[in-house]
């Protein structure tokens, strides 16, 4: 089996546009400024397409998801 | 600076009975009551002894005895040296070492006295660590506005380069000195050219770190211990202190205390011999400080708590970077709370939202605690905007604060309830306790 990537935020480059919370909502909710707070960091299988789509759509690079080490 | 930080001067105090039993370290200021200059340094303990850092990783003699001394960060993180001296040996090419003595935290002195009192030991760690990593630069970063102990340093690299003493060379700095400049990412930045200021991505420093180059950061006093263990070993470093966190640690102790000042104490001494070794309470205590601005509020009734990370873990504290206050009875935890918060949101690096955000409304909020002039929602905003400030930044800068407001909430609550519905006790009107530097942004990050 594989292991669940997880998302990172480069909170120094985050400048809460808030777009990954629209399209990843089941991870990501938004504090009272907009900026993310992630529910849990392990992406379930279910929701890696929508976790790649929030990937993409950050305008500065902000989120990525990685595989943990082993 | 606030009268009430503890002083060098304080500091410099020896005891009726002379030695302490057990001082390490600061055996040689107990014994002559003086700074050792090179000369004294080396007819107490020779130079320091290269050849324990020359091998390969796995057979060096030094790397060996660090590890089996079970020697941790004095910095405040507390993580495995002989791990970190490792990960940079194995790494292919020249590395760097970087001395830490930025001393970031307000109600710490106790790098600037072991500086002051014994600084070839700190030298002589860094330059058995270089040896050890395979580096030929040491930048010993100071804090900036401290002329005299730039000199004196100066000075003692003077006296080891006309003694011939090292092959490495040692080079001076003085950094902006702000709350966040002591992060070790921070130091990288500035000794490449940029601003105090943390770093949150990948690559690690000692991966890339100065000049690209893999980088070992120490603290000043962790380098001081490597330099004793080298010479004496394992087995002696674990004659004292606990089996699991053995040796000694140093201590600044300040606050409520008759003689305020700077320790070296065995771990595992119970936080109320911590304060009895800076001649006791002056009054009834409520709470101490542990660990600094970064720390934790410990009622008073846990006093009898040895100095170790697994004792005080179980509170939800850590000995961090050594720095106890202690907070009378008739003092407010909340406006010392209060003050120290709307500094730590002045000092936020203002990189990431949820600490250039987040810190300065948890310190707002907190003020009006403090001044008792809450609104309805103030408790349990103060709580939501708490829980929001760890893990939320590149550094761990907003995991601080988020520890010492939640403590202070915790150790506090019957204060918090009075100021809720009777307004702020008259307590809170008392002058200033913990030495707090003014709540303004930094003048310079370069
Ligand atoms: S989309 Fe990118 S910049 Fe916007 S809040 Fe999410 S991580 Fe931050
Ligand atoms: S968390 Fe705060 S102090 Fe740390 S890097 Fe981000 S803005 Fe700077």
């Amino acid at each position: 089996m594989t292991r669940a990537r997880t998302l990172r935020i480069d909170r120094i480059a985050c400048t809460g546009h808030g777009l990954c919370a629209e399209l990843l909502p089941e991870l990501v909710d938004l504090d009272e400024w907009g900026y993310p707070v992630l529910a849990q960091a392990a992406v379930p299988a279910r929701l890696e397409s929508h976790a790649r789509r929030a990937v993409a759509a950050c305008p500065v690079l902000a989120l990525r998801t990685e595989r943990p080490p082993r | 600076m606030n009268s009430s930080a503890p002083t060098p001067s304080a500091a410099y105090r020896t005891t009726a009975t002379g030695t302490p039993a057990g001082a390490r370290l600061l055996a040689g200021w107990y014994d002559t009551g003086r700074p050792a200059d090179l000369n004294e340094h080396l007819l107490r303990y020779g130079p320091p002894p290269v050849a324990m850092a020359r091998g390969h990783r796995h057979s060096m003699p030094l790397l060996r005895a660090v590890e089996a001394a079970g020697l941790t960060g004095r910095g405040g993180a507390g993580f495995p040296t002989a791990a970190k001296l490792r990960a940079v040996a194995a790494r292919r090419g020249r590395a760097v070492v970087v001395v830490n003595a930025m001393e970031s935290e307000p109600p710490s002195r106790k790098d600037q006295f072991l500086l002051a009192v014994a600084p070839h030991l700190v030298l002589d760690g860094a330059v058995l660590a270089a040896e050890a990593v395979g580096a030929d630069t040491v930048h010993i970063c100071l804090p900036r506005g401290r002329p005299a102990q730039y000199q004196q340093l100066h000075t003692a690299l003077g006296d080891r380069g006309r003694a011939h003493l090292d092959v490495v060379s040692l080079l001076l700095h003085a950094l902006p000195h702000t709350y966040v400049s002591s992060e070790s990412t921070s130091l990288v930045r500035w000794l490449n050219g940029g601003e105090a200021r943390p770093l949150g991505n990948p690559p690690r420093s000692h991966e890339r770190g100065v000049a690209r180059l893999p980088t070992l950061v120490h603290n000043a006093e962790t380098l001081a211990h490597l330099a004793l263990v080298a010479r004496y070993g394992p087995d002696w470093y674990r004659q004292t202190g606990t089996s699991d966190e053995p040796g000694t640690t140093l201590v600044t102790v300040s606050g409520a205390v008759a003689a305020p000042g700077v320790l070296e104490v065995a771990l595992g001494t119970p936080l109320a011999t911590l304060l009895d070794g800076a001649g006791g309470p002056t009054e009834p205590l409520r709470a101490v400080l542990l660990g600094g601005f970064a720390g934790v509020w410990l009622p008073a009734g846990h006093l009898r708590t040895p100095l170790t990370r697994h004792d005080l873990a179980e509170l939800g504290a850590a000995p961090g970077a050594g720095a106890l206050v202690a907070l009378p009875r008739a003092a407010c935890g909340l406006t010392e709370t209060a003050r120290v918060l709307a500094y730590l949101a002045a000092h936020s690096a203002r990189q990431c939202g949820p600490c250039r955000l987040g810190l300065p409304a948890v310190a707002e909020d907190f003020a009006a605690l403090a001044a008792g002039r809450p609104d309805p929602d103030l408790l349990s905003r103060l709580h939501r905007r708490t829980g929001l400030l760890p893990d939320r930044g590149a550094c761990r800068h907003p995991d601080g604060a988020a520890r010492l407001a939640a403590s202070a909430l915790r150790t506090f609550a019957d204060d918090v309830d009075h100021h809720l519905t009777r307004g702020a006790c008259p307590n809170a009107h008392r002058p200033p306790l913990l030495p707090v530097p003014p709540a303004e942004p930094p003048e310079a990050w370069r």
